[in-house]
């Protein structure tokens, strides 16, 4: 029979339809606007309506996600800061767009070297995300953040963020990247510890 | 690499005793043949020994010796390794005979090298820039062009540290100063060159008709939805029908060559990403995989590295393929809505990308010897979901809703049909070639990674017309989920990159062409290393824009509304086919 073939298509599409409303009834008011209903709507078992209506919902995002790197640093004892960043120029040199500066602090007596960075930029309208800066960061210094509502008005005077800009508590990144964070700081604590058992020699 | 003796004992070098001789450079492979034996020698590879397709043509500035070299791989269409063949020309007048006389899809990429790097090609149809436009000044890729604002040489910049002061590229690099054109350019006054004859076709009558009917040539784009971004046909119709066509493309073009030319090697993964931006994964892999070869035993991948990379590559074709069911459905005006049922299932396996890689489109996810990371907790099960329960399921409905419709049917049955004859000729890749009845995949003809260890048909079918370019991918859709399901049961325990990743490495002087059946066909990548830090040549054989090559031979004859179809049927990304 001429046009079955259309008449079966128009009943996948009649199916979804139905669907729609069918799981509406059956979930309830949980299936929008919450946490678990984002959850659901991400999920193999998924039908009916699809879509996350963004900004009053948003989808759940995995730890791995990425987009622009902060700079962390530990919250000492009396509250100061200390930046993990020794400026050793490797995310600067493993940048592929070149985004990254990183001016090296330098003792004004002696004029060597100091392992902590005076200046550090990155222009956010040319990093593309890729992680790379993270990656090879021997200091867990530089991670890549969860934040990625950074819409402005005027780019040229809010896009390039310096140091201040860049750097977030060693809690934040805890609170965005726990397995990451549990990790690292394992490794982190064998080394103290070896560093000590060594000192102690 | 090619065993040496076996280059040295090749009975080519018998057929040809002169004009032909091994290239013996350290790290090379193949034939350095004379330019004016060069049609003579392609021909007798194509009828007297079984090469008939040819797979990438590029050239290569050894400035340092003033040479210009083109480089030529082809295959046999039954499957092997490649037949590598190398023409030398001087640097200052650079001329070649041109091969598509004898491999016709060596013409986009003929045209693609006389507009980057300036080779003459002697006997081309259509010589003109393709990529670039003609208000452009000189040869892009040349290494001796450098553009308007030229900071260094070579990635990483030396004044981003230690005394990185901040600069926008865009301050230093003002609008209106950055544009050089060629002498006695003047943009006010130009008309391209070309164009007139494009539009001839509107004084052309057909005199001994009786009918008297006129031409009209139509431009479709650049600007237009159904031509998956900025691409333009400009056709010639008669009532109706198509003419002539001819692809206009390069809008989307931004020396991606020459970027992966001053980048280190490493910096070139998340770059490739870019490349075709709907299947990022594959590209990492051709990338990765050439480079690879260069570093040679240095590097081992671990064995669920490995696995990771084909269920990786399989996830890719999937989202690919279906999302070009459904961006065809749209060109033939099913409004969306399969469109919408096939980005259901590409946004759950973006999720997964998401979640192991860190972005759902711009993966960056392989590293040389391995992959970036590991699987996160929950993602092996989410993938176990998709592949054994969700995805067959899912294509099954597709089938259900879109394979028997009548409407379907009439416009895509016997529409842009392309023989396996004219396919092979074309140099057509992935799935253009297979519905056109050539069994040609990269995975089974000339395997890499592991795929010599799962069970998959390749599919292929035989009218070479939309339909069956429709049919195909819904084929390979289901040996991607048969791949993955066997992927998934046999996943390893242990490692997945060799040795600790290094950000900065050096790599063996010599040359090596990767390639992997992406989604869209063929990509290959053709990598030379000097033996620094960054690679000395870098081109990618994109088969988006190769596949465009058969564009015009297809929508011959047809009508004017099928064009649109025909080109959603090859499925283009603009990323790749600009680069």
């Amino acid at each position: 029979m001429y046009g079955k073939g259309i008449l079966k298509g128009l009943g996948v599409t009649l199916k979804h339809f139905v669907e729609t409303y069918v799981d509406d009834f059956r979930r309830g008011r949980k299936r929008y606007g919450t946490r678990e209903g984002v959850e659901y709507r991400s999920s193999k078992d998924v039908s009916g309506l699809f879509t996350v209506q963004y900004p009053e919902e948003q989808l759940i995002i995995p730890e791995e996600f990425r987009f622009v790197p902060f700079l962390v640093y530990d919250e000492g004892e009396n509250g100061e800061r200390e930046i993990r960043c020794t400026s050793c120029g490797i995310c600067a040199k493993v940048c592929p767009p070149q985004c990254i500066w990183i001016h090296r602090s330098e003792d004004p007596k002696t004029g060597r070297p100091v392992p902590e960075p005076a200046e550090f930029y990155i222009d956010i309208d040319v990093c593309m995300n890729c992680g790379l800066c993270a990656e090879f960061c021997p200091f867990d210094a530089i991670i890549m953040d969860h934040d990625f509502e950074l819409a402005v008005y005027d780019r040229h005077s809010n896009n390039i963020y310096d140091k201040e800009k860049l750097l977030k508590p060693a809690s934040y990144y805890q609170k965005i990247r726990p397995r990451n964070y549990a990790a690292q700081e394992k490794i982190r604590q064998e080394k103290a510890a070896k560093k000590a058992a060594r000192a102690r020699k | 690499m090619t065993d040496t003796t076996l280059v040295a004992e090749h009975p080519l070098l018998e057929r040809f005793p002169e004009g032909v001789t091994p290239d013996e450079r350290k790290g090379y492979e193949g034939f350095i043949v004379a330019a004016d034996r060069l049609v003579e020698f392609a021909t007798a590879l194509r009828d007297e020994f079984g090469y008939d397709y040819l797979s990438s043509v590029t050239g290569v500035d050894y400035l340092p010796d003033g040479k210009m070299e083109v480089v030529y791989h082809a295959y046999k269409s039954t499957g092997g390794g490649a037949l590598v063949f190398k023409v030398q020309v001087p640097r200052e007048n650079p001329v070649v005979p041109s091969l598509v006389s004898v491999y016709p899809g060596a013409d986009f990429q003929e045209r693609e090298a006389w507009d980057l790097l300036g080779i003459r090609f002697e006997g081309h149809p259509n010589l003109k820039r393709i990529l670039m436009w003609e208000g452009f000044a000189g040869h892009p890729l040349r290494k001796d062009w450098k553009e308007a604002y030229f900071e260094e040489e070579k990635k990483p910049f030396g004044s981003r540290w230690p005394g990185g002061a901040v600069h926008r590229a865009e301050d230093e690099n003002p609008f209106g100063k950055n544009v050089v054109y060629p002498p006695d350019f003047d943009p006010e006054k130009w008309t391209p060159v070309g164009d007139e004859a494009l539009y001839a076709g509107l004084r052309e009558f057909k005199k001994d008709d009786d009918l008297k009917t006129e031409q009209v040539v139509v431009n479709l784009g650049p600007q237009h939805p159904s031509t998956h971004g900025v691409f333009r046909m400009v056709v010639t119709l008669d009532g109706e029908t198509v003419v002539r066509l001819e692809p206009v493309m390069g809008y989307l073009h931004r020396n991606h060559e020459k970027i992966g030319e001053r980048n280190t090697y490493l910096m070139n993964i998340p770059f490739t990403d870019r490349l075709d931006y709907l299947s990022s994964m594959s590209n990492n892999w051709g990338y990765v995989q050439a480079v690879e070869k260069l570093l040679g035993d240095k590097i081992q991948v671990p064995e669920r590295a490995e696995y990771l990379r084909v269920i990786m590559a399989e996830f890719t074709r999937i989202v690919n393929h279906i999302f070009a069911i459904g961006t065809l459905l749209n060109d033939l005006g099913a409004y969306f809505t399969p469109m919408l049922y096939a980005l259901e299932e590409r946004e759950l396996i973006l999720d997964i990308f998401e979640a192991v890689s860190g972005s759902r489109m711009m993966c960056n996810y392989f590293r040389f010897g391995g992959v970036a990371r590991d699987l996160p907790p929950g993602v092996y099960e989410k993938m176990r979901d998709l592949v054994f329960e969700r995805l067959p399921r899912k294509i099954d409905e597709l089938d259900r809703y879109l394979t028997e419709n009548e409407v379907v049917r009439a416009r895509c049955e016997g529409v842009g049909v392309l023989t396996p004859e004219e396919a092979i000729a074309f140099s057509a890749a992935g799935p253009v070639l297979r519905a056109s009845g050539v069994p040609y995949d990269v995975r089974r003809a000339d395997p890499y990674g592991i795929y010599d260890r799962f069970e998959f048909d390749v599919a292929v079918r035989y009218h070479g017309d939309v339909y069956d370019r429709y049919l195909i991918r819904l084929d390979e859709i289901r040996q991607s989920i048969r791949i993955l399901q066997q992927a998934l049961d046999q996943l390893p325990e242990g490692d997945v990159i060799f040795g600790s990743p290094k950000y900065s490495m050096r790599v063996p002087a010599g040359e090596a062409y990767g390639r992997v059946e992406g989604p869209k066909g063929e990509l290959g990548f053709y990598v030379v290393s000097d033996g620094s830090a960054n690679p000395w040549r870098y081109h990618v054989r994109a088969p988006s824009f190769i596949n465009l090559t058969a564009l015009s031979r297809m929508c011959e004859g047809d009508k004017v509304a099928d064009a649109i179809i025909i080109l959603g049927s090859i499925d283009i990304v603009l990323g790749e086919t600009d680069r």
